[in-house]
Parts: C-alpha cells; sequence; structure tokens
C-alpha cells in the first residue's frame, strides 16, 4: 500500500491507481462459504452471481472461493442448485 | 499582424479559435451570446475545429470542458453572472481536478431585480473556488489574456482554471480595432502538449474518488500552492507574450502614474481607462494621483499592494461589487494585505458603477478629489453616487 | 475450457467495499463483461463513487472520472467530445448513475445529453432509494415502500406516489436504443448491453438492483429478489430500439406481487388492501407494456 507522508507525496491530480484488491474484505464475513465440489456441475452460477467477484474459476474448471475478498452474503450458497454450498458461522 | 474591429466578445472567440480550443461547451446568456455565435461561424466555416457541445444549461457546460479535461482535451467556455452562479459547485471542481479550462465572463449584474448590465458581483463572488482571475480594460487585452490565460493554465505546475473578465457592453458589445496575432505564433506560444495528469485508456486510474482526513488537507494544499505559484508564471506569460507579440500588461497589478502620488485609486474593468484620463487631468491640476489597476484578483496582488502602500498617504478602492453583511470585496482584500506591510495608508471604499451605473470622467474625479481630502477617523465606507433621500445627504464643508 | 454464458473477464477488482449482496455490484460487473476494457466510465455521487475504497484505490480496471451528482449526462458528452477531438474512436463511454443520480438531480443533464444524440451509453442502477445517503426516497422509490423519508409509522406515510418511469421519459427523447436489465437474469443483461455498445448515439439502461440494507432483507436473496421482481412483472424486461418495443421475458405465469413485497422489510406495513392495489396497478403496466409492444411495430415511438 502507498503511504503519503508528505503533500509532496501525493500526486498533482486526485488521481487514484491502486487497485481495491490489495484490500481484504475477509474481516466482513460473520458466515463463510463451504464448497464441497462433490455434486458441482459447473454450472459457475456462484461465479456469475457473487457481487465481489470472489469467486473464480480454476485450471480444472472448479469454482474457487477467495476468501480474501468474500464478504459472506451467501448468494452462492443461496443459488447453488445442487446444494453444493453450504454457509458456516465465522469463529 | 492583422487589425480587426471587433468587440469584446469576438475577441474570445478570436482567442479560443487561436488558441485552438479542442472543446467549447456553452449555454446562451446576455451578454454572452455573440462569444459563441461567432465561435458557431467559425465551426460551420471550418475555420474552427473544435467539438462544439450546444448544452442545456451552464451547469452542464461547464462539466462537459471539466470531463474534456479530464482526458487532456484543451476546453473553453464562456458565461455571464446567473450563468457563472449556476456554475459554482462545479467551479471547485474544475479546480480541485486540476482542470485548466479557460472561461470568459461577461460580468454582470445579479438578480433580483434583473439587470443585465455590468458589476462585478458575479466572478467576485467565484472567489474561493481556485480559478486564476482576470479582469481586462480593452477588447485587445480580452484577446491577448485569453492566450495569456491558456499559457498560465497549462504550465505543468500550475494547471488551474482561469477566468478571463470583460465588462458588460462596455466591452462585450464595443467595437475596437484588436490586432489578430498570427496563427503560428500563437501555436508557438502556446502548444497543445498532454498532461501526465489526464484519464488514459491504457493505464486504468480513477479521477476524483475520496480522499479521508488523513491526506485531504495535503492534497488541498498542493492546490493552493499551485495558486500560490502562479503568480510568478502569470508574470513570466505576460513578460513573453510581450516579447512575442509586443504587448504586455504590466503583471497581476499594473500602475499608472503612481511613483510619487499622494494618493492612489485602485480600480478594476473598465473603470480603469477611465481613471487614467481623470488621472491626467488632475495631474495638470498639480494633484499627486496615480492609478492601480486590479488585472488579476486570484491570485491576489498582495505584494505589488503593499509596495504600493509604502509612498502613497491614502489608497481608494472602486468597488463594482459588494458583500453583503460588511464591505466591497476588493476594499476588504486590499485591507487584509496591508495589514502585515509596515505602512498603512489611509482606505476608502467607493462602492459604485453597481448594476451598469455609469462610472464617468466626473464619477471618478469626484472621488478622486474626496480621496486628497481623507484625514484619519474619516467614513471608511461609501455608496458613491447613491441617490438618497435628503435628510440623509451629508454637507461637505 | 471452462464455458461461461457471459464474458469471462473481470472489469472490476475484488475488494471494493459495496455492501454485502450488493445489487449495483453485479450491475457494474455485468456492464463492464459486456462493454470490455476499452471503456472509461463516469460515476456521480452515489454508492459506487465510494465502493472503491478512499483514494488511492479504484475499484474498476478501466478509467474512471468522478463527478458531481447531477452531471453525468454531461459528464459522458464532455468524455466523447474530448475522445473525439483527440481522434480515439473505439472507445465506449458509460455513465454509471443511481437512480435518484438519474430521475431526480441528474435529469437535465440526462435529458440534454440525449436530445444531442450524445454518442455514449447512461447505465441507471435502480435500486429505488438514496442509499448511499441512507435509504431516503427518491422519484425511482416504488408506491408504498418505507423509507427514511417516507417512515410508514402511519398510513399515508409511506411513498405514496408511483415510480417514476424512466424509459418512457428517454423514449420520448427518440433515443436509439434503450433497455430495462435485471441483474437477476445476467445473460440477458449482457446480450442488451453488448447490443447498446453496437449502437451509435445516445443509449439507456435501466438496471433492477435489489439492496439487501435499502429494501431490509437478508444478502443472500439478492438474486431471488432480482428475478422474482421479473417474474411478478413488477420490473418487466424490454428493449426499445428505434421506437419499437420488444419485451425480452414474459412469465408464462407471473408471480403474484404479494411473494415479490412479501419478502422485503421496506413494505411489510402493506395492507391486503394495497397489495391488492399494487397487483392491479402492475397488472395494468404490464397490459400497457404489451399494447405498445403491438402498437409501436407500426408506430415507431407510438407515432409521436
Amino acid at each position: 500500500m502507498k503511504t503519503y507522508k508528505t503533500y509532496a507525496d501525493l500526486p498533482g491530480a486526485p488521481i487514484a491507481d491502486v487497485p481495491s484488491q490489495e484490500e481484504s474484505t475477509a474481516g466482513w464475513r460473520t458466515t463463510r462459504p463451504v464448497l464441497d465440489p462433490k455434486n458441482c456441475t459447473k454450472c459457475y452460477l456462484c461465479w456469475k452471481y457473487c457481487p465481489d467477484t470472489a469467486i473464480s474459476v480454476n485450471d480444472e474448471g472448479w469454482p474457487v472461493i477467495r476468501y480474501e475478498h468474500c464478504k459472506g452474503c451467501g448468494i452462492c450458497a443461496t443459488e447453488c442448485p445442487k446444494e453444493c454450498i453450504v454457509m458456516e458461522k465465522e469463529v | 499582424m492583422a487589425k480587426v474591429v471587433m468587440t469584446g466578445n469576438y475577441a474570445q472567440s478570436y482567442a479560443s479559435k487561436l488558441a485552438r480550443a479542442q472543446v467549447v461547451a456553452a449555454y446562451p446568456i446576455t451578454p454572452q451570446t455573440s462569444i459563441v455565435e461567432k465561435i458557431a461561424d467559425f465551426v460551420s466555416s471550418g475555420e474552427m475545429e473544435t467539438q462544439f457541445i450546444k448544452v442545456e444549461s451552464e451547469h452542464s457546460a461547464m462539466q462537459v470542458c471539466i470531463s474534456a479535461a479530464a482526458l487532456g482535451a484543451r476546453s473553453y467556455t464562456a458565461t455571464s453572472s446567473q450563468g457563472l452562479l449556476l456554475m459554482h459547485e462545479l467551479l471547485f471542481w474544475a479546480a480541485g481536478q486540476r482542470a485548466p479550462i479557460i472561461m470568459g465572463i461577461i460580468n454582470r449584474a445579479v438578480a433580483p431585480p434583473w439587470s443585465i448590465w455590468t458589476d462585478h458581483t458575479d466572478s467576485m463572488a467565484q472567489r474561493d473556488t481556485g480559478w486564476i482571475q482576470y479582469y481586462c480594460e480593452s477588447n485587445q487585452e480580452v484577446l491577448d489574456t485569453v492566450l495569456q490565460a491558456y499559457k498560465v493554465a497549462e504550465d505543468p505546475e500550475i494547471r488551474l482554471p482561469v477566468m478571463v473578465m470583460e465588462d458588460a457592453f462596455y466591452l462585450s458589445h464595443t467595437i475596437e480595432a484588436v490586432d489578430v496575432p498570427p496563427q503560428g505564433a500563437v501555436d508557438a506560444y502556446i502548444p497543445l502538449k498532454r498532461s501526465p495528469w489526464v484519464l488514459d485508456i491504457e493505464k486504468p486510474t480513477r479521477m476524483g474518488s475520496f480522499m479521508g482526513p488523513d491526506i485531504y488537507m495535503e492534497y488541498r494544499y498542493i492546490v493552493a500552492k499551485a495558486m500560490q505559484e502562479s503568480r510568478k508564471v502569470i508574470v513570466e506569460a505576460d513578460e513573453d507574450y510581450g516579447r512575442r507579440f509586443g504587448r504586455s500588461y504590466g503583471g497581476l497589478l499594473p500602475t499608472y502614474r503612481c511613483d510619487d502620488a499622494d494618493v492612489v485609486l485602485l480600480t478594476i474593468g473598465t473603470a480603469s481607462c477611465t481613471a487614467k484620463e481623470v488621472v491626467d487631468e488632475l495631474r495638470k491640476e498639480g494633484k499627486k494621483v496615480g492609478l492601480a489597476r486590479m488585472r488579476v484578483f486570484r491570485p491576489f496582488p498582495e505584494e505589488e499592494i503593499a509596495r504600493l502602500a509604502s509612498s502613497v498617504r491614502a489608497i481608494g478602492v472602486v468597488d463594482r461589487s459588494w458583500g453583503f453583511g460588511y464591505a466591497g470585496t476588493m476594499f476588504t482584500e486590499v485591507a487584509g494585505a496591508l495589514y502585515k506591510s509596515k505602512s498603512k495608508p489611509l482606505m476608502k471604499d467607493y462602492i459604485t458603477g453597481i448594476g451598469g451605473r455609469d462610472i464617468t470622467p466626473q464619477v471618478l474625479r469626484g472621488i478622486y478629489l474626496d480621496l486628497l481630502k481623507v484625514r484619519e477617523g474619516d467614513e471608511e465606507m461609501e455608496w458613491w453616487g447613491l441617490r438618497r433621500p435628503e435628510k440623509e445627504v451629508k454637507h461637505n464643508a | 475450457m471452462p464455458r461461461f454464458s457471459i464474458p469471462e473477464q473481470e472489469l472490476v477488482y475484488s475488494g471494493h467495499v459495496a455492501c454485502p449482496g450488493c445489487g449495483g455490484g453485479l450491475a457494474i460487473r455485468y456492464m463492464l463483461k459486456a462493454l470490455g476494457p476499452r471503456t472509461i466510465v463516469s460515476i456521480p455521487a452515489c454508492c459506487w463513487a465510494i465502493t472503491s475504497g478512499p483514494f488511492p484505490r479504484t475499484a474498476l480496471k478501466v478509467p474512471t472520472l468522478d463527478t458531481a451528482f447531477e452531471t453525468t449526462g454531461a459528464s459522458i458528452s464532455g468524455l466523447r467530445a474530448a475522445l473525439d477531438a483527440l481522434g480515439m474512436k473505439d472507445i465506449t463511454v458509460v455513465g454509471y448513475a443511481g437512480d435518484g443520480g438519474t430521475a431526480d438531480i441528474g435529469i437535465q443533464a440526462l435529458s440534454g445529453m440525449i436530445e444531442r444524440n450524445t454518442d455514449a451509453i447512461y447505465f441507471m442502477y435502480d435500486n429505488e432509494a438514496y442509499m448511499n445517503t441512507g435509504i431516503q426516497r427518491s422519484s425511482a422509490t416504488p408506491f408504498g415502500a418505507w423509507t427514511t423519508t417516507t417512515p410508514a409509522d402511519m398510513d399515508g406515510t409511506w411513498k405514496t406516489e408511483p415510480k417514476k418511469s424512466m424509459m418512457a421519459i428517454v423514449v420520448a427523447h427518440k433515443i436509439p436504443y434503450a433497455a430495462t436489465v435485471s441483474i437477476g437474469f445476467p445473460e440477458d443483461f449482457v446480450r442488451k448491453v453488448e447490443r447498446a455498445k453496437s449502437i451509435k448515439g445516445s443509449r439507456f439502461i435501466h438496471a433492477f438492483c435489489p439492496c439487501p440494507p435499502g429494501w431490509k432483507y437478508s444478502p443472500e436473496n439478492t438474486i431471488k429478489l432480482a428475478k422474482l421482481g421479473v417474474n411478478t412483472n413488477v420490473f418487466p424486461l424490454y428493449e426499445v430500439e428505434n421506437g419499437v418495443y420488444k419485451i425480452t421475458m414474459k412469465p408464462s405465469k407471473p408471480r403474484p406481487v404479494k411473494e415479490y413485497l412479501g419478502t422485503q422489510g421496506r413494505f411489510k406495513h402493506l395492507t391486503d388492501e394495497m397489495i391488492a392495489q399494487i397487483q392491479e396497478r402492475t397488472d395494468k403496466t404490464w397490459n400497457n407494456l404489451l399494447a405498445l409492444e403491438g402498437f409501436s411495430k407500426e408506430h415507431p415511438y407510438c407515432g409521436l
């Protein structure tokens, strides 16, 4: 993360260029989605409906939850037609 | 150089064409309209290559310029009075984004009551928006100043928007022979260059997102610092212009016959030319009077004023605007500049010319004679020429 | 290779600070998937003015300009003008504004932009109130809804006026293309934005974006509601191209509005009588839309 010790470290116009993905939103979660791919049909609804772009698809085509950015909204668990995802309480 | 007979408004149009403004957005308001009508003619005849956006309000005119500037396009707009007031919010936005927009302002009184005639309330009310402000006294100066304004605004250290003011009708609709500099020379004076502080399709960034209390103050300081540093650049741009085109205007606070003056009047806009005539007349009568013209009001010429103060007995300020609840807008600024100066001349504020009331040689002569008589403890403020009921009229001995 | 029904490329970074289950977050994600990387986005005051998080962060992988609340129509005009002036022809300009920024404070700039037929897309993500400032009613808030300024603690203090029809307003400008989309139907959503991208002139997209804190429902139900809004005909999906209406999703058996209203806390005060009234209004609007679809075939822009 960039730091700004003095005004001289700031750009000359209010131009932001650090991707928000450098920030973790994991701490927002009260419940976490846990994916069991046993019944997964690779329909990718979970990937499609994630408002946080926190589900990606790996080289083998399996959806992967990136917990660094998952806020635990539960949409993926609700929308999964095969009930592969369950929400578990964060401890 | 080619002399063309033109109004102050056309001087704005010619200057925006000479500057090759890439985006022009404007909305009609009296007495600004002929600026954009002329630009429309230039565009339709193919003399000017620009994206001319005929917006549905001044507010949108300013936003079109701000967004165009965000991509690095040179932009121009013009307005007046109510139109300028409507833009107020976005004026801050332009400066904060470091958008070097040039805007012609035809100084016109503010409603109600409706008035289309000149005073400076409209632009004085934009004092704190982060715009550099020039006030002109001739059509030639309007054209030259718009070009200088681009030089200053696009200076990499400055990157601030600039307003170029002219008095309604006295300049906007009055014709004068104006030297139109050759295009090549203008291109050399203000070449189109790309700023690093713009959006770039190849490099996704976000311009204007919010800043927390940890750095917002530092960012605003950067803008403030640019405004402070523009003083030097304004003077340099004027001198450079003088070397290239044979005309310069004396920086921020040009003076006239001030060297041995007892009293100096500080004017702004077209009242200044009239005042010069009056100074000459009074000098012939042996009265040691001088004139200083507020050519640039933002950044404020505090050093120039302090220098002036060191040699005169009294400074009169002719304010063509009034800040409700206190005083004329220039007066308070000049008084503020004198606070830290060693010599403190007497001061008097003359509120006059409001809503287009003529500031004639007789008016200014009366003001000079009054100023010559000013003594410690006198009233510091007067609505000069105000038609008062008989019982309020003071009879000066 | 995995097979996706919408473009794979992500142009919204994770780590943005939209609320969990944010409908607007999905809308901008789908929108940029359809528009691709050669896009410039203008964002006024709205939830997405702040969801990048504070400076120096940005949540979008395309250039983004923040502007004042009421300016989006003018801003995208300025961006387009600059691109034209600079000879950059292959870039899509899009304004991403909320319902308040579009239907209320920004409607003048929007109208001006469409009347000039500015070559740009205006995208209205509609969460049906001023959510960023804390759920105050906008002219896009539906009839009967609770908001913090329509507190619904007594009869008649809920939103008593109907939702403003932005589609009717933009179509009245003879806009080349306008469409409604719902985040519950990403394929339809992306297809319409891609269609919009392929057309020159002004284009308008009205996106239905449920908002968990503003509508008072649990965030996992965002997609359910986004679908239910369509399947109850509360938010019909249609497009208007050159004045011809086409309904793109006709529920064979529309669900009763009660199913949609009943899952949201903002409607919990509604009596059966009011729900019946909303059902009646919904049916009427749907029938009007069906009629428009037929009529506009022969009479684009309804002949006006």
